[in-house]
């Protein structure tokens, strides 16, 4: 279990977290969604005990990581931002020393790295000097890295960033697959991350919690939630029409798309699909919004920042 | 402090030297290494003119060898840590400040006693053309490993205030240069006159010249030894102190 009570990290007169208090239990997948700036990697360097807060506690498992950081760190896999490594050493090198120092028993350490190779793909770059690798195999072995002692609770900052559409996939699969016993955070900008890999969102901008909900929970809050969006011929007529259907509140017509949004609960979808048929109108494409993950962001994020 | 202890150290111990060796790093300096002490025994030296069979010669210009080529070595130990990020990898896996401290300090230190160990050459020579006292020949070899330790954890704490390789080298160079200088006359006439005598002994004492010639001379003084651990106990404390204050600037 993690825990924050009242977590503050300033610099001078510039708060970079701001009274962070959450709690995470085992089994949830946490994204932290933040512009850049916002304390997301600040925050995460107090967990895993690179950084001493300010002021208020980071509990790993009920230790204070900074009274006891070596116990703390012994429990945790984390990939720092950027995913820094040794370059001149190889892949192989490389982790059979992290394998170490994560104190896994010498003749484990050879089982260790060749299973976390076989996790994320390095098997052909095994004896590649690391500085020598693209962005996206040094990533992997970032991550690598970060989970060769199995650990009960994953710290990534930025996991996917520098991979490609294929990688990316592999690697939240990678998350899902190690998620269901296991606590894992993990900081991103890519909000379709969020909705593939977590059960738990945190949105922090400022250094301060904005909102913490689930990825349903957060899309339901967006304007487009329950929304009908068509494309459809002569789609001013439409619009006017459809405006006076009791379910429609309003509508909205944008480059060619016309969204139509809510008045009550429900029945929106079903208003506008008997008036099609029943005014035989020539629909191209027709759909039921779920919401718009990126909107909710901007409209949480930019509110504070222009408050 | 306390932490994993020697597995710690030795792990850090291993890959610095893993890295040393990966790199043309280690090769150009036991090269140079090799090279200098060469140039400076036989010519500044006048090793075959003076007549005598021993390495006075060889071991007279290590001080000054070591000026510029152990905060080569050293500049990178925590610079380069902090340029790449991986002071962040390296700080939180399960190992304390003073494991990788001296884990690298380690490394460093063995590595440099490598390069000795490669002038035997030097001291194969002497005893082929006379016959030196050898006893004073392993004192000798002994004493330039304990100093070149004390210019290292000099080297290393520079090396940790900083992420630029440069500045840390200049810095390296300039302590040690004081430290090296505090026996000799341009020093100590700065103080002579109006500074009282156990200042000056103080000063004086602290010059790694002296404590040098004593050992170089074949004479190894229990002072002389716990001078050099005192030294390198100091910059190594200090070294962890500067990375627990300023880990992550």
């Amino acid at each position: 279990m993690i825990e924050t009570k009242s977590l503050c990290k300033r610099y001078g007169s510039f708060t970079a977290v701001d009274d962070l208090s959450f709690t995470i239990e085992a089994g949830q997948v946490l994204g932290f969604l933040g512009p850049n700036g916002a304390g997301k990697t600040t925050t995460m360097r107090m967990l895993t005990g690179f950084l001493t807060p300010t002021s208020g506690n980071a509990l790993i498992n009920g230790i204070d990581v900074a009274e006891n950081s070596v116990a703390v760190r012994k429990q945790i896999g984390y990939l720092p931002e950027g995913a820094p490594s040794y370059g001149e050493m190889t892949v192989q090198q490389f982790l059979a020393f992290v394998a170490r120092a994560r104190l896994i028993k010498s003749r484990e350490v050879a089982g260790s790295v060749a299973k976390a190779v076989e996790k994320l793909n390095l098997s052909t770059v095994l004896q590649q000097p690391i500085e020598t690798l693209s962005k996206g195999f040094k990533r992997r072995v970032g991550l690598a890295q970060a989970i060769i002692h199995d650990p009960q609770i994953l710290i990534l900052d930025e996991p996917t960033d520098g991979l490609d559409p294929n990688q990316k996939h592999e690697v939240r699969h990678l998350i899902q697959d190690m998620a269901h016993d296991k606590i894992i955070v993990i900081s991103t900008h890519i909000l379709e991350e969020v909705e593939a890999v977590c059960n738990r969102v945190m949105i922090i901008s400022d250094g301060k919690l904005l909102a913490d909900d689930s990825p349903h929970g957060l899309i339901a809050r967006s304007r487009y939630h329950n929304t009908v969006s068509m494309i459809v011929a002569g789609a001013e007529k439409v619009a006017s029409a459809l405006s006076e259907l009791p379910e429609v509140a309003r509508a909205e017509l944008r480059d060619g798309e016309l969204t139509l949004f809510p008045a009550g609960e429900g029945g929106l979808f079903e208003a506008v699909t008997a008036a099609i048929s029943e005014h035989q109108w020539e629909v191209s494409a027709l759909r039921l919004e779920a919401g718009r993950l990126d909107e909710v962001f901007r409209s949480i994020t930019c509110a504070e920042a222009t408050s | 402090m306390s932490g994993t202890g020697m597995h710690g150290t030795s792990n850090i111990l291993r890959r610095e030297l893993t890295g040393y060796f990966a790199t043309p790093v280690a090769y150009v300096f036991l090269v140079i290494f090799l090279v200098m002490t060469g140039i400076f025994t036989f010519y500044l030296g006048s090793f075959y003119e003076r007549g005598f069979a021993d390495l006075e010669p060889f071991f007279r210009f290590h001080p000054w060898l070591y000026l510029f080529l152990v905060p080569a070595i050293s500049m990178r130990l925590w610079a380069e840590e902090r340029r790449s990020g991986t002071i962040e990898l390296l700080f939180t896996l399960p190992l304390t400040t003073v494991d990788a401290v001296l884990g690298k300090f380690l490394a460093a230190w063995l590595f440099i006693g490598l390069a000795l160990v490669l002038t035997t050459p030097m001291w194969i020579t002497v005893n082929y053309l006379g016959s030196p006292d050898n006893g004073a020949i392993l004192a000798g070899y002994i004493g330039s490993w304990l100093m070149a330790g004390g210019f290292l954890a000099i080297g290393s704490c520079m090396s940790a205030l900083t992420r630029n390789q440069v500045v840390a080298f200049i810095l390296g160079v300039v302590v040690s240069f004081l430290f090296l200088l505090s026996g000799l006359p341009m020093v100590m006439n700065l103080f002579n006159g109006w500074a009282p005598q156990v200042l000056l002994d103080g000063i004086a004492g602290l010059s790694f010249f002296r404590h040098f010639a004593d050992i170089s001379k074949g004479v190894i003084d229990l002072r002389d030894l716990v001078y050099f651990a005192l030294v390198i106990g100091f910059w190594l404390f200090a070294n962890v102190l500067i990375l627990e204050i300023k880990k992550a600037e």
